[in-house]
C-alpha cells in the first residue's frame, strides 16, 4: 500500500492513470452501503479506543440497588443481574469483539499469507504437502475446530483469538496459493525473472503487491466472522471471562434472565450484530471497488 | 503409536470409549446424530425455501425495491448471530407469546407434532443464516444464466418469460448453487453447537460442547472424524448432482 509497491504494478499501458488505491477509494466512496459500514467501524474503533472516557459507569462495578433495572434515564440501556450498567458493558465490549476480530485475522495473515505464497510460488512436494494440509483444516467445521482449539489452550481471550486465527489460517493461505499461481504466469514476474531477481524478492515485492486487493477483501469479511466467532466462544464461556465484559458472555448470562429482563439480551446482539454488518459492508464494497471487472 | 491404534481401531468401527458417559463414542454418535440430522434437514428446507425464490426474484425484479429488500434481508441473515436470533425468537414465540416450547427435545418417533414444536425455532435459526448466502448466490448466478445466449433463444422463441425463467435459467444457475449447499453443511453444524446449546437440544453440536468442556478428548476426536467425513461424502454428493443437472458434463 505504500508507494514502493506501485513500480510492480500490471498493465503498463495503464501507468498514465491515477494511482490503483486512489482509484478504488474512488470507487468505493461511491458505495453508500460500504461508506456506512466504514463510518460504523469508525465509531466503534472510536467507542473501543475511548472507552474510558465514554462509558457513563464503571463496566465491572455491582450494585446491588441497581439489580436488573429496566432502561430509563440514569441507565440508558438497563442493568444486569448483578446491578452493572448494560450501556457501559457495551462500550467496554467493544475492545474485546474489535480486538478479537482485528488480532485473530493478523493471526491468520501473517500465518496464511506467507504458506500460501510459499506453496504457490515454489509449488511441488511443498505446495501438495501444504494443499493437503489445508483440505483437511478446512474439512472441520469452522466453529468446532475454533471450540476443539480453545479448550485445548483454556478459557481466556487471548487463547480464543489464537483458536480463531489459527482455525482462519487455512483460508488466506488456499486464497494467496490461488492468486499467486495467477500471478506467477503474468509477464511483469517473467520480466522480473527475466533480470535476475531472486525468488524471495520477486515473491515479496512483485507477485505479493498485486494480490492484496483480494486479500484485503478477505480479511475485512473474516473479521466479520471473526467477531461472531469471538461472541460464540465467549457466548459458550470459552472466550473473554468474567466479570470482564464482552458482548458473548453477556447474552449468555442474559440467557438465564430472559424473561425478567429481555433488555439485557437485546442490546448486546445489537451491538454484535451491527459490529458484524458494518465489516460485512466494508468487505462486500472494497470486492466490488477493488475487483477490476465489477464497473 | 496411541494414533495407529486409534486408525485401526476406527477401520474395525471402534471409535473408542468416552471416559465420561462410560459408553462407546460409536453409540453416543448414533444416539444423537439422529436429533441433528432432523434439525439440520429443517434447516435446509428452510433455507431453500427462502433462499431460492428469493434469489430468483431479486434477480428478475434487478434495481427494484424487491430486489433491495431481498438484498437487505441477505446482509441480516449474514450478520445476525444465531445465537442471539435464538434468543429473541424464543422471548418473542415462548416468553411473550407462549406459543412454544422455549426448550427442550421430542423425537420425531415419540409424538411428531411435539417434536415439531421443539425444532421449528432452531430449525428456523439455522436455516436463516445459510437462506441468505443461497440467495446472494441464487440471485448473481440468475444474473449470469439471464444474460446468456441460450436465455435469449428461449426468448426469441417465444416462450413465456415465466418459463424462460424457471426452465431455461434457473437449470442452469442451479450448478454453483447446488455446492454452495453442500458445502454450507460446515455452516449448518457449526450452527447446531450454538442453537442446540441455546434450545437444550441434546443433539450432535451438544455432545461436542459437552466432550470438549469435560475434556472428554475420544468423543471430540471421533465426533471431528464423523463430521469431518459427512462433509467429504456431501462433497462428493454434490459432484454427482452437478452432472445430475448439467448435461453437458455427462459423457
Amino acid at each position: 500500500m505504500t508507494a514502493s509497491t506501485l513500480p510492480a504494478a500490471p498493465a503498463a499501458d495503464e501507468a498514465r492513470e491515477e494511482n490503483p488505491w486512489a482509484r478504488a477509494w474512488r470507487r468505493l466512496r461511491r458505495r453508500k452501503g460500504a461508506m456506512v459500514g466504514l463510518a460504523v467501524v469508525i465509531l466503534f474503533v472510536v467507542l473501543a479506543l475511548g472507552a474510558p472516557l465514554i462509558a457513563p459507569y464503571d463496566p465491572i462495578a455491582t450494585s446491588w440497588s441497581a439489580v436488573r433495572k429496566p432502561p430509563s434515564w440514569a441507565h440508558w440501556l438497563g442493568t444486569d443481574e448483578v446491578g452493572r450498567d448494560v450501556l457501559s458493558r457495551i462500550i467496554w465490549g467493544a475492545r474485546a469483539s474489535l480486538s478479537a476480530g482485528l488480532v485473530s485475522v493478523g493471526i491468520a495473515l501473517a500465518f496464511g499469507v506467507p504458506l500460501g505464497l510459499l506453496a504457490g510460488y515454489a509449488g511441488g512436494w511443498i505446495d501438495a504437502l501444504l494443499s493437503r494440509m489445508v483440505d483437511a483444516m478446512l474439512a472441520v467445521p469452522f466453529l468446532i475446530l475454533a471450540i476443539a482449539l480453545a479448550a485445548f489452550l483454556g478459557p481466556s481471550l487471548s487463547n480464543a483469538m489464537i483458536a480463531i486465527g489459527i482455525t482462519a489460517t487455512p483460508v488466506f493461505v488456499r486464497l494467496t496459493r490461488g492468486q499467486t499461481l495467477a500471478a506467477k504466469v503474468e509477464d511483469y514476474v517473467e520480466a522480473a525473472r527475466a533480470v535476475g531477481n531472486p525468488h524471495w524478492r520477486i515473491a515479496l515485492r512483485h507477485v505479493l503487491p498485486n494480490i492484496v486487493p483480494p486479500l484485503l477483501v478477505q480479511a475485512s469479511l473474516a473479521i466479520a466472522g471473526a467477531i461472531i466467532a469471538e461472541a460464540a466462544l465467549s457466548f459458550l464461556g470459552l472466550g473473554q471471562q468474567p466479570p470482564a465484559p464482552s458482548w458473548g458472555s453477556m447474552l449468555n448470562s442474559a440467557q438465564r434472565f430472559i424473561e425478567q429482563a429481555p433488555w439485557m439480551a437485546f442490546w448486546p446482539g445489537v451491538a454484535i450484530f451491527l459490529a458484524v454488518l458494518s465489516f460485512n459492508l466494508l468487505g462486500d464494497g472494497l470486492r466490488d471497488a477493488l475487483d477490476p471487472r465489477h464497473k | 503409536m496411541q494414533y495407529f491404534y486409534w486408525i485401526q481401531g476406527v477401520l474395525s468401527g471402534n471409535l473408542g470409549e468416552s471416559m465420561r458417559l462410560k459408553s462407546s463414542v460409536l453409540s453416543l454418535v448414533q444416539e444423537k446424530l439422529p436429533v441433528t440430522l432432523q434439525l439440520a434437514s429443517m434447516a435446509i428446507v428452510v433455507a431453500l425455501g427462502i433462499g431460492i425464490p428469493a434469489g430468483i426474484i431479486s434477480a428478475v425484479k434487478k434495481d427494484t425495491a424487491l430486489d433491495y429488500g431481498a438484498n437487505i434481508f441477505a446482509l441480516w441473515g449474514i450478520s445476525t448471530p444465531n445465537f442471539w436470533l435464538g434468543i429473541l425468537l424464543i422471548f418473542l414465540f415462548s416468553v411473550t407469546l407462549g406459543w412454544l416450547p422455549a426448550s427442550g427435545y421430542v423425537s420425531l418417533a415419540e409424538n411428531w407434532r411435539a417434536s415439531l414444536a421443539t425444532t421449528v425455532m432452531p430449525a428456523f435459526v439455522l436455516g436463516n443464516a445459510i437462506a441468505a448466502i443461497l440467495m446472494r448466490h441464487t440471485r448473481s448466478a440468475m444474473l449470469q444464466a439471464m444474460g446468456a445466449d441460450y436465455v435469449r433463444t428461449a426468448r426469441a422463441k417465444g416462450l413465456y418469460e415465466r418459463r424462460v425463467v424457471l426452465k431455461h435459467a434457473l437449470r442452469n444457475a442451479m450448478t454453483p448453487v447446488i455446492t454452495l449447499g453442500a458445502l454450507e453443511f460446515g455452516t449448518l453444524l457449526s450452527g447446531a453447537v450454538l442453537t442446540e446449546q441455546i434450545f437444550t437440544i441434546p443433539g450432535f453440536g451438544k455432545l461436542i460442547v459437552d466432550a470438549v468442556f469435560n475434556r472428554d478428548y475420544a468423543v471430540v476426536q471421533g465426533v471431528v472424524l464423523v463430521t469431518s467425513t459427512i462433509y467429504i461424502a456431501l462433497n462428493l454428493l454434490a459432484d454427482i448432482a452437478y452432472v445430475l443437472v448439467n448435461p453437458r458434463l455427462r459423457g
